[in-house]
């Protein structure tokens, strides 16, 4: 990863409330162009709530969020969804009262996506062809789908609006190991394609590999940034951290 | 009364009048329905907004001229551009309160309108005349049906299947399902949110409006029948359970029914028997009948 990329989401000094509790005091985090990165820590720590400061679905908040050039701090979470980003949130938001492909099709596909040339809104062949199961259930009600199923459509479903950043929470958690694989291998082809993508990770072995980058977080703070490489080196401070 | 001596023209006759205010609950409770899963508004000024239908009706065609057919037009979209000025104004910043604000806001807004046309109109009633297509009567061989009432009924459930069809059926009607359900979810997706949530009080609001002008030619337009029929109507969206769409409209009609049926056996009891059909519901299924149970 070159310093040169272009910067995707630039969060500085953020701050982040629900209702009277304080969350997030002062998060500084950067993702560039192309890059995934993995955001660490343990529950509670404040990962999830990053996540959602940046779509605006958490109270107030204070400091800078630029998705691009976009100020984004004062947007509402559509305007912000609008400005490329693909959400799939922890408890993965698949509706109950939609079928699988109504869930699929939920998302309108955002137009103002632009340079990227890779990347462009995937057809329903396309989701189809890289998650086959997702057709045999189209029909049926969405929280009707096993786990791993729902956790393939959360993450289908962002792939068909054309975004290019994508935040993706806890998706291996509580899944068989196979499925864990084959979430593993949609986001190294995602990656190939030039896709950017911040991971909030509980799964220590599944993020490893995955990421360029790593941060950790605690009480609400980055405490700790590291490349791929100094991986190795940082094992002994990230057990401390995480107690892995 | 040996229910057996009642003459079969009386029975059809009090079972066509029950279709006829049942057709009137179902449109009402939809709408009371859809408004109360998306904004999670307990909408109290339905009644009112019904009221101001039939009195919109009534007042084009006396101060304008203008007549049903258009009247069944405008009314609709001007109701329910007030219902956008209702939910911009006030009823927004309630979201994030008990539905009990919602309430008695929506109550005390019915009670300003009913006032206000009170006011200016008494409460003596006008009359609105059944629109020339519609007059007279059809022999059906076994009964007279009125064709004012058949166009009623027919009107008003092809209002609730249309509006069932574009909920359960199209694009966006899944996105109002969904956004029923959560949400910031379906904000987070990139969709206007509360701008769907302003439309769709609008569109209940046009929806009670639309039974307004309906009923207006078959009952007398006072700023009462608002508060009239918005008890009962709460009772049938209660009976139902407040979830379902289909449900709202099925309960509707059928306790038009009942109460038609309750007049020919025992019509002193006609008044109570949809509060006594809630309070057995609500001890046997306190969901509703349609509902999910919590």
């Amino acid at each position: 990863m070159t310093t040169a990329a272009r910067s995707v989401v630039s969060i500085k000094h953020l701050h982040a409330w629900y209702g009277e509790s304080h969350i997030l005091h002062g998060v500084d985090l950067e993702v560039r162009q192309g890059e995934v990165v993995t955001l660490l820590g343990r529950n509670g720590a404040g990962r999830t709530t990053t996540l959602r400061a940046i779509m605006g679905l958490t109270g107030a908040r204070t400091g800078s969020i630029r998705i691009g050039d976009v100020e984004s701090i004062e947007l509402p979470p559509h305007r912000v969804a609008r400005l490329g980003i693909g959400y799939c949130p922890e408890e993965r938001g698949i509706f109950a009262s939609l079928t699988a492909e109504e869930n699929l099709l939920l998302p309108p596909v955002l137009n103002n996506v632009g340079t990227d040339a890779n990347i462009r809104a995937m057809s329903i062949a396309e989701i189809y062809a890289m998650f086959p199961n997702l057709q045999e259930r189209a029909h049926s009600p969405g929280t009707r789908l096993s786990g791993g199923e729902q956790q393939m459509l959360a993450v289908a479903r962002i792939l068909r609006t054309g975004a290019k950043l994508l935040l993706l929470d806890e998706i291996s958690e509580g899944l068989a190991p196979v499925i864990v694989q084959k979430l593993a291998d949609v986001i190294l082809t995602l990656k190939r394609t030039g896709y950017t993508i911040l991971l909030v990770e509980q799964n220590f072995r599944f993020a490893a590999p995955l990421a360029d980058r790593f941060y950790v977080m605690e009480n609400g703070r980055i405490v700790l940034e590291f490349e791929q490489a100094e991986l190795p080196a940082q094992m002994q401070t990230l057990n401390e951290l995480l107690g892995v | 009364m040996n229910p057996f001596d009642i003459p079969l023209q009386a029975l059809l006759g009090q079972l066509l009048i029950g279709l006829v205010n049942g057709s009137f609950y179902a449109m009402l409770s939809l709408g009371l329905a859809v408004i109360f899963g998306l904004l999670g508004i307990i909408n109290f000024a339905h009644g009112a907004l019904y009221m101001m239908g039939a009195f919109g009706a009534w007042i084009l065609m006396d101060k304008f001229g203008i007549g049903y057919w258009y009247a069944i037009v405008i009314v609709p979209i001007a109701i329910g551009v007030l219902g956008i000025v209702i939910e911009r104004l006030f009823l927004k910043h309630l979201y994030k309160l008990d539905p009990l604000y919602g309430l008695l806001l929506t109550f005390g807004l019915a009670l300003i309108a009913e006032g206000i046309f009170r006011d200016r109109y008494g409460v003596s009633g006008q009359s609105y005349n059944v629109p020339e297509s519609l007059q007279g009567a059809t022999d059906l061989g076994f009964m007279i049906l009125p064709n004012y009432r058949a166009w009623v009924v027919l009107a008003s459930l092809g209002t609730c299947l249309g509006t069932w069809f574009v909920i359960e059926r199209t694009r966006l009607g899944a996105t109002l399902r969904a956004a029923t359900e959560n949400p910031h979810m379906v904000q987070a997706f990139g969709i206007n949110v509360p701008i769907m949530v302003t439309l769709t009080y609008g569109a209940g609001a046009a929806l009670a409006a639309l039974a307004g002008v309906l009923a207006a030619p078959v009952i007398q337009v006072t700023p009462l029948m608002g508060s009239n029929i918005i008890i009962v109507v709460f009772a049938v969206v209660v009976i139902g359970g407040m979830g379902s769409i289909l449900g709202s409209v099925l309960t509707g009609l059928a306790l038009g029914l009942i109460e038609g049926l309750t007049r020919v056996v025992y019509p002193e009891a006609s008044n109570i028997v949809v509060f006594v059909i809630m309070a057995i519901v609500l001890v046997l299924r306190p969901a509703g009948l349609f509902g999910k149970e919590a």
